[in-house]
Formats: C-alpha cells, structure tokens, sequence
C-alpha cells in the first residue's frame, strides 16, 4: 500500500522551530515539551533504553537488589566489555548491509598469537598485543579483500573464516592451552584504575572521571543544542533538556559510585569508553561514516553518488578485525590464557547486540549506542539469571527470545512508518 | 451478435496524486491482432494490469466484459483461469530451471501420488514447444537460450493454460530483426489458430505489418482505434494519434543564449554489460553553457545508458570513446572521478539509484559532495544542515525540516532533492534522465523552472525523456536516438514530434 503523508501530519510538524539568530537565553524557552509526541517520534530508539531500564528494574528485583550491587556492577564490565567491542564493530558491519560471523575465531586466533610469543616465548606483554592487533587488521584484510573487491556475500567470506580461524587458532596453540599471562597482561582486564586519589572505603578517583564524564556529557549537549537552535532545528523544551542531562548525570554517577565502592575504575572500561566514544564520532560524523550508512542505505544511489564502495567495504571489514583482535587481546586476558576454543559463539552475542539494538536487518540503520545498549540488555539478562540460578539452557531459550522479539518490533516499526516503500 | 472477445469499457486508474488511466474504451474482436500503442507512460502497460488482474477489481474505475459477461479478477491466477495470459515485457522465466519445468511452472503435470510426472511434462513441453517452432530439447535450462527463444518459451508457456486472449508487452523490444520476424509469423498463426493477441508495441512497422486493429493511447485516455484492413492507415496516421496534443503553456518561457561548448562526446561505443550486442554505437554529441539539449529515443534505445556510461562508466563495458570538459579530454573511470570532472547525472529512477529513502533531505543532499563539508574527515554537521535548508528554500521543497525522511517525500520532492544534491556537487554539465518521470503537472513546471534557472546562469543540461512535448518546451537542441546510434540532430525551430518520432524510430540501416 502506498500512502501519501501531508507533510503536516509527520511527528517534526509538531516541534517547534525557532526563529533564525536567536540568542541562548530565548533559546532557553523554544522547543517542544510534548514528552509523547518526543517519546512516540522516537519510540524506535527509545523503546531500547524503555527495555533496558525494565530489564535493569525487573532482575533487580528477582535477585533482591544483588544485581547492582557494587561488586556486581563491577563484574557486568568485566564480563561482557569483549562482547561489547565486537559489538562496536559488528554494528558497523551490519549498518553497510554485511554480517560478519568470523568473530569469534578471531578472538581465539589473535588471542593465542599473543599467548605464544608471550607465555611460550616470554617476550614482553606489549609485543603481544601489537602481534594480536597487526593479526586482527591482517585478517580484516582478508576478509575486505574477498567481500569489496572479488565481490563474495560477507556471509560465506566470514562463514569460511570462521572455520579458517579457528583451525589456525587450534593449529598455532598446537591444541592446547596456554596459561598463564605475566600480570602485566593480566591488568588489562582485570586491572583498576585506583587509589589515585585515596577516600574512605571508596575511591574519589573513579568518582572524578565520572563528574568529569557528566561534564563533558552536559556541556557537549548544550553546545550542540545552541548550534541547533542558530540553524533553526528543533530542539526540546528547556526544561525537558534540563531533566535529560540530570538523569543522565544521576545514572552515570550511580554507576561511578558502585564501582568506586567496589574495586575501582576498571581498566577495560577505559578502553570501552575511549572505543566508543571514537566510534560514536566516526558513525556519526567522519566522511567515512556517512559513507557506510549510504551504502547500507541504497548501494546502488551511494555507487551513483560517487561513494567509493569497495574501498568502504574493504575498511569496514579491517576495522571489524581490528577490534576484534582488542576483544581477543582483552579476552585472553581476562582468562589469563589462550584456548583453542575460546571466544566460542561471540560472534552470535555481538550480532545480537546489534539487532537488539535497533540496527536494520536490511542494512543502513543502526548506532555505536545502541549496539552498547543491546550488548547491555543481554549482559544484564545472562548475569541477572546465573545470579538467579536459572539453569544455562533456559538462560539461552530467553535470549533467543529476546532477539526475535526485538528484531519483530524493529520490522512492525518500520512497517508503520512505511518509510522506504 | 457481437463477435467482441474483450470489451473494457469506462477505465479509470488512479495511483496516489497521479491520474494513470481516465475513462479509457477498448474493444478487441474474437481472433484479432490488436495493437496497442503510446508514448511511454501513456498508459498501455497499466491498462493491462488492468485486464490481467495484477491491479485487482475494485482498485480501479469502469468495466470489463470478457466474451460476453462481466469480469471481475481479483487476482492473475483468476484471469488466467479464464484464458487471458499476459506476457510482460520483463520476461518472467527461471533461468535455472528447465524449459519443461518452466512451461508448466504453477500448473505442473501430476501423476500418481501427486508427484510429477516428467515424462509426461516434457513430452507435453516438446510438442508446446514444436507448436510455437522452437527445435530445443525440453530439459535445457532456460538460462541457456537465447532471449528470442526464451520469449519463444513464454508463448508455450500460455498456450500450456489454453489461452484465448494473450497479451504481449513490447515482445520485439529486445529481439533482433530475425528473431522479430519470427515472432510475429507465430502471432499470425496462433491466429489463424482463433486466439486473440493484444501486442504492445512501440515499432510502426511490426504494428502495421501484421496487427488488424490499433488502439491509440495518450495520456491515459483512448485516442482512436483504427482499422488496418484497409491498408490506408500509414505510420505517419499512427504517429499523429499518439503525440497529437498542444503543447500549451506546460514550459515556461525561457531565452536562449548558448555560449561555448561545455560537454563534447565523440564516437560513444558502449557494450552491454552480459550480452553480446552494442548498446550505443558511435554516438557523437555537444551541449554549450546555457544550453538545454535533448536526447530523444523509444524504450530500449540506450538513453539511459549512454547517459550513465559517460557518468564514470557506471554502466556497460568496453566503453570506448573520447569525451571533452571545456575541450579538455578527460576519461573519468568511476563516478567520483566523473563528478570531480564536472559531470552530474540524475537518475530516471530516483526510488532505487537516486536517493536513500530511509535517510533524511539533508543527508541525502550532501551525499555526493561531501568532502565539501568536511574538513580531516569530518563533516560539519551545521554546516551540512545550513547548505541543505537553503536549498530546501530555493527549491522548495515541502518538507517540514531538512531532517525529514526523503521516503516520505512526494515525487517531485524527491525529485527536488535529487537535482539538490547533483547542484551541490557545482557540476559543469548535469544530465537529467527522465526529470518529471512519475511527478504530477504542477511539481513539473517547478522543475522546468529550476533548468531555466541552471542555464540562465550558465550551466549544460542534457536532458534525456521519453515525453517529446517535453523535450520541445524545454530544449534548444535535440538530438534523436534509435538502436543506440544516433539518428537526427534538430534544432528546436525544426523540431515537431512527428519528424522526430520518425528518427526515433528510424530502422538500423536506414540510419547507417
């Protein structure tokens, strides 16, 4: 069914548009403050975090609190950063239309790349994550080769480097496992950044970053809130702009005060932030980026556009090897070894995380956010049900829900909007 | 007693804001040849939609009477039910299965247990097959024969449901002239035979050759119906139906000052992608600053791809040829290379090549020339938003916001976005294929206009349509393309849609 929308009748007539030139105190009072038409125009990238504050509250209650408890919280990091920088790279990969299912053997390969030449050869730790991360951009290579410039579907390319991966994994660790890392190895995911500034049972550095972060949060949206308002954009009524950033704020220094009364300021969390922070600008802002949302969008109008869509190919898929040897680097730390079967299904979770997150099956939808927000929901559901005791088959019938029912709603949103029809 | 196999009477189509067909008649006697014939977009392939079912009753206006009594399809299937196949001109054949397998695709020959029975099947399909003279073994996949044998394969194919009313969308379009006139003697047989053919053609020749009748339509409206028989009907008869209309005040006034010249082709060979045959051949042609130039040519011409191969060689293979920017020789080898050489080409078919329908105006108005907006690989995102309102205000475009999604846009807004985005990249020369396609009357003066406006400020325009009035409102020059070589060179003061329909189609070897 075709159907023709006045443009009157689209959500953004109902925000407000302020006049051009306008000064930051006028400002303070243009927008709009209809919390449902914001909520309902944006239901496809808010009902994400609508889930995940239900999914937080809900197993908080099952497990009587002890899911963010302070040790707890610290855990979730710990446990689930490797999933979340796959999935860092896998939304990318999924936004240009492509999948990318070797992830997880690349996680073991450049694990053990780096486990021989550190435990079995004993060179220095950083030798190690230099040879897993020049590994991981070799096998991105490969694969951007195959898929940009022979012309292959990722989907077979990445299924036979799955099987490629994994066997040279197994072959390079000779089918056994290495262990253990020096402890400077060891730090990078299981090390804190602590007592810097000393406190009381808590730590006050961990609690700086995080006032910084609610800082930096704060100031970013203002300027980009004043910068939309002097080119005549809507924006949303001051005090609603007020109570997001104080949310926000409260969210992110709750977090910071459980991890400071717990071990710290985890040093993969640094890692994370800084990935996806970089990520966020790239997706968002870098030539590059738009590029990549283009050729997801419609391949045949980016060709058109003078896009150069095999280069494109090509770095998205370095890119995914590149981060996936940082999940391996952080993974095998985590582990304090290499196994031949390690980083098993990773690739599945990542995906997950992405669709979860609001990316399109179709390509040319999807955000570094929500892949984060996605990886989260299915961190929080997998820790709140061990915490809980449920046995793992049953833990993996409600994930396998979970993804279906989020892709569903993806597919029923769009539908409605009936946008690219 | 009427001897009339199809009656439709009264049919009127309305897509959203387009009117497709209005109040259109046609009669077609039992065992005829009936031609249909048109400009594109006349309306000649909707109204068989119409007849087939694809468009199912109640989504349009008017009546069908089918040998007698009053039809109703609600679906293909229901309308095969009754003996009317329609052959599109997309051939609608698995290229993997077997000709057997084809023929009798969705109404397999059963045997016991349901399962099917080959030998039966392809004994069926060899006799179908020696029915329609085509000498190839029933097993060959059909990916392997030719497309005059493979069209071959579609006429078997509905005389496998017993048809009585088979309807051929521009069967010759893609044949060459043996495989044509093979065709067409099978069509006077199965006449002789008793089934009734509707053909949709655009070739004179073929039409006058061997149809009974004609049926004129213009824009979406019955012209005539015009009887063969007599022999008196001429081409030239045929041709006055299907363009006579004024041209009006549809264009606007426009003063011509040409100046130097700004694109120069020489010599164009463009092979097709898969097939062994020429696309355009040898095509030479100029279009000067401040000058609109227009490439006239029936479907299947190569327009389009002669437009595309220039802009990068985004189509074809073994392009050769020489191409001048301000008589400097340049050989653009992809589409960013053509874009930095000052080439820009607006597509024909804006929902799958021009624009990203699930992104907004602004993102899909920077998306060719956006190293224009950045700076170390980043693009000023305000800045982006600031270049895509003004042109939302220049072109106007109704669109609440430059963050509005383009898929939601009506057609000459998207359309608008589109030569938004090509005037972003500060091209020399812009190519618009098929500019007003699918756009109603009002958005189409508006963009008539804003090609004023790119020539009166010294921009090329070629601009390829298959509407002739459209290319006599606008252009100062028209160049005619028939078979991929170009045919007729007119200055507009020459031009009349009659002489240029006749170099439109004008025959291989009268153009040689």
């Amino acid at each position: 069914m075709t159907r023709t929308v006045p443009p009157s009748s689209e959500p953004e007539a109902q925000t407000a548009t302020a006049p051009k030139d306008v000064a930051p105190a006028v400002a303070l009072h243009t927008g709009t403050s209809d919390v449902r038409a914001l909520l309902t125009s944006n239901l496809r990238t808010s009902g994400i975090y609508i889930a995940f504050v239900a999914i937080i509250a809900l197993f908080t209650v099952l497990t009587d609190g002890t899911l963010l408890s302070p040790n707890n919280v610290t855990n979730i990091v710990l446990q689930y950063s490797y999933i979340l920088i796959l999935a860092i790279g896998m939304v990318i990969v999924i936004i240009a239309g492509h999948i990318d299912l070797s992830v997880g053997s690349v996680v073991a390969l450049t694990g053990a790349v780096s486990a021989v030449l550190v435990i079995q050869q004993g060179q220095p730790w950083w030798v190690g994550v230099v040879a897993a991360l020049a590994t991981g951009i070799v096998i991105g290579a490969w694969h951007g080769f195959w898929v940009a410039y022979v012309g292959i579907p990722a989907f077979i390319v990445t299924l036979a480097g799955m099987l490629l991966f994994r066997g040279l994994a197994q072959q390079v660790l000779g089918n056994i496992s290495l262990s253990p890392f020096p402890q400077e190895y060891g730090r990078i995911a299981n090390g804190f950044l602590n007592g810097l500034l000393g406190g009381n049972g808590y730590d006050a550095f961990t609690l700086l970053i995080g006032a910084i972060a609610v800082a930096g949060y704060a100031v970013s949206q203002y300027r980009s809130r004043i910068a939309r308002i002097r080119y005549s954009q809507p924006v949303e009524s001051f005090p609603f702009f007020v109570v997001k950033i104080v949310l926000v704020a409260a969210v992110v220094m709750a977090f910071a005060w459980q991890l400071a009364h717990s071990r710290g300021l985890p040093i993969v969390l640094v890692i994370l932030a800084v990935l996806i922070l970089t990520y966020g600008v790239i997706t968002k802002r870098s030539v590059f980026g738009r590029q990549v949302y283009a050729i997801g969008g419609n391949l045949a109008a980016a060709t058109l556009s003078g896009v150069k869509v095999r280069a494109v190919n090509f770095w998205i898929f370095v890119n995914m090897g590149f981060l996936a040897a940082i999940a391996g680097i952080v993974f095998s730390s985590r582990s304090n070894g290499a196994q031949p079967s390690a980083g098993n299904m990773f690739e599945l979770d990542a995906i997950a995380a992405a669709f979860i997150g609001g990316a399109a099956v179709t390509g040319g939808v999807g955000t570094v956010v929500g892949a984060m927000v996605g990886g989260l929901i299915m961190a929080v559901m997998s820790n709140g049900m061990q915490l809980m005791g449920v046995e793992s088959q049953i833990q993996s019938v409600i994930k396998g829900l979970v993804l279906l029912l989020a892709v569903a709603f993806d597919v029923y949103n769009k539908r409605r909007a009936g946008a690219s029809r | 007693m009427d001897d009339s196999i199809l009656e439709m009477r009264g049919i009127t189509k309305t897509f959203p804001g387009v009117k497709a067909l209005e109040d259109v008649n046609l009669k077609v006697r039992r065992g005829e040849i009936h031609a249909i014939c048109g400009e594109n977009g006349a309306g000649k392939s909707t109204l068989m939609k119409v007849l087939s079912g694809v468009y199912p009753a109640g989504s349009y206006d008017g009546e069908i009477v089918y040998d007698g009594q009053p039809v109703r399809f609600s679906g293909i299937r229901d309308s095969e039910h009754v003996g009317i196949v329609i052959i599109h001109q997309e051939l609608a054949l698995v290229p993997y299965l077997s000709v057997a397998e084809n023929i009798f695709l969705g109404s397999e020959r059963r045997g016991r247990l349901g399962l099917i029975d080959w030998n039966k099947a392809n004994a069926d399909a060899g006799e179908l097959l020696r029915s329609v003279g085509l000498d190839e073994n029933p097993v060959t996949p059909v990916g392997q024969l030719g497309v005059g044998k493979q069209q071959l394969v579609e006429i078997a194919k509905a005389l496998s449901k017993d048809v009585r009313l088979l309807i051929l969308d521009e069967p010759t379009a893609a044949l060459n002239d043996t495989d044509s006139a093979h065709l067409l003697d099978l069509l006077r047989r199965l006449r002789e035979r008793g089934i009734t053919c509707i053909m949709i053609s655009h070739k004179l020749g073929e039409i006058t050759a061997v149809a009974d009748n004609v049926t004129v339509i213009r824009d979406g409206r019955t012209v005539e119906t015009l009887s063969l028989h007599a022999g008196e009907v001429t081409q030239e008869r045929i041709i006055r139906g299907m363009v006579g209309r004024d041209l009006e005040s549809y264009y606007p006034e426009r003063e011509s000052h040409p100046g130097e010249e700004v694109l120069r082709v020489e010599d164009w060979t463009v092979w097709h992608p898969t097939q062994d045959r020429k696309v355009v051949d040898g095509a030479s042609f100029t279009v000067r600053a401040g000058e609109v130039v227009g490439i006239a040519g029936l479907m299947g011409a190569g327009r389009t791809e002669l437009a595309m191969s220039i802009f990068g060689r985004a189509y074809g293979r073994n392009t050769t040829g020489r191409m001048y920017v301000h008589g400097k020789e340049v050989h653009p080898r992809n589409v960013s290379e053509a874009i930095d050489a000052g080439i820009a080409y607006a597509t024909e078919d804006r929902k799958h090549y021009g624009l990203n329908l699930i992104e907004d105006i602004r993102r899909n108005i920077s998306a060719a020339a956006l190293h224009k907006l950045a700076s170390r690989g980043l693009v000023d995102g305000n800045e982006e938003i600031k270049v895509a309102e003004g042109y939302r205000q220049s072109m106007n475009v109704k669109a609440p916001s430059v963050t509005s999604i383009v898929g939601k846009l009506s057609g000459g807004n998207q359309q608008k976005v589109v030569l938004s985005k090509w005037l972003y990249t500060d091209p020399e020369v812009l190519i618009l294929d098929e500019p007003t396609r699918g756009i109603d009357v009002g958005a189409k003066y508006e963009i008539y206009t804003i090609i004023n406006r790119l020539v009166a400020a010294g921009k090329a325009v070629l601009v390829i349509s298959s509407e002739l009035p459209e290319l006599l409102g606008t252009c100062d020059r028209i160049y005619t393309l028939s078979a991929g070589r170009i045919t007729g060179e007119v200055p507009v003061g020459q031009a009349t849609q009659e002489n240029l329909m006749e170099l439109m189609t004008k025959e291989k070897e009268l153009a040689a």
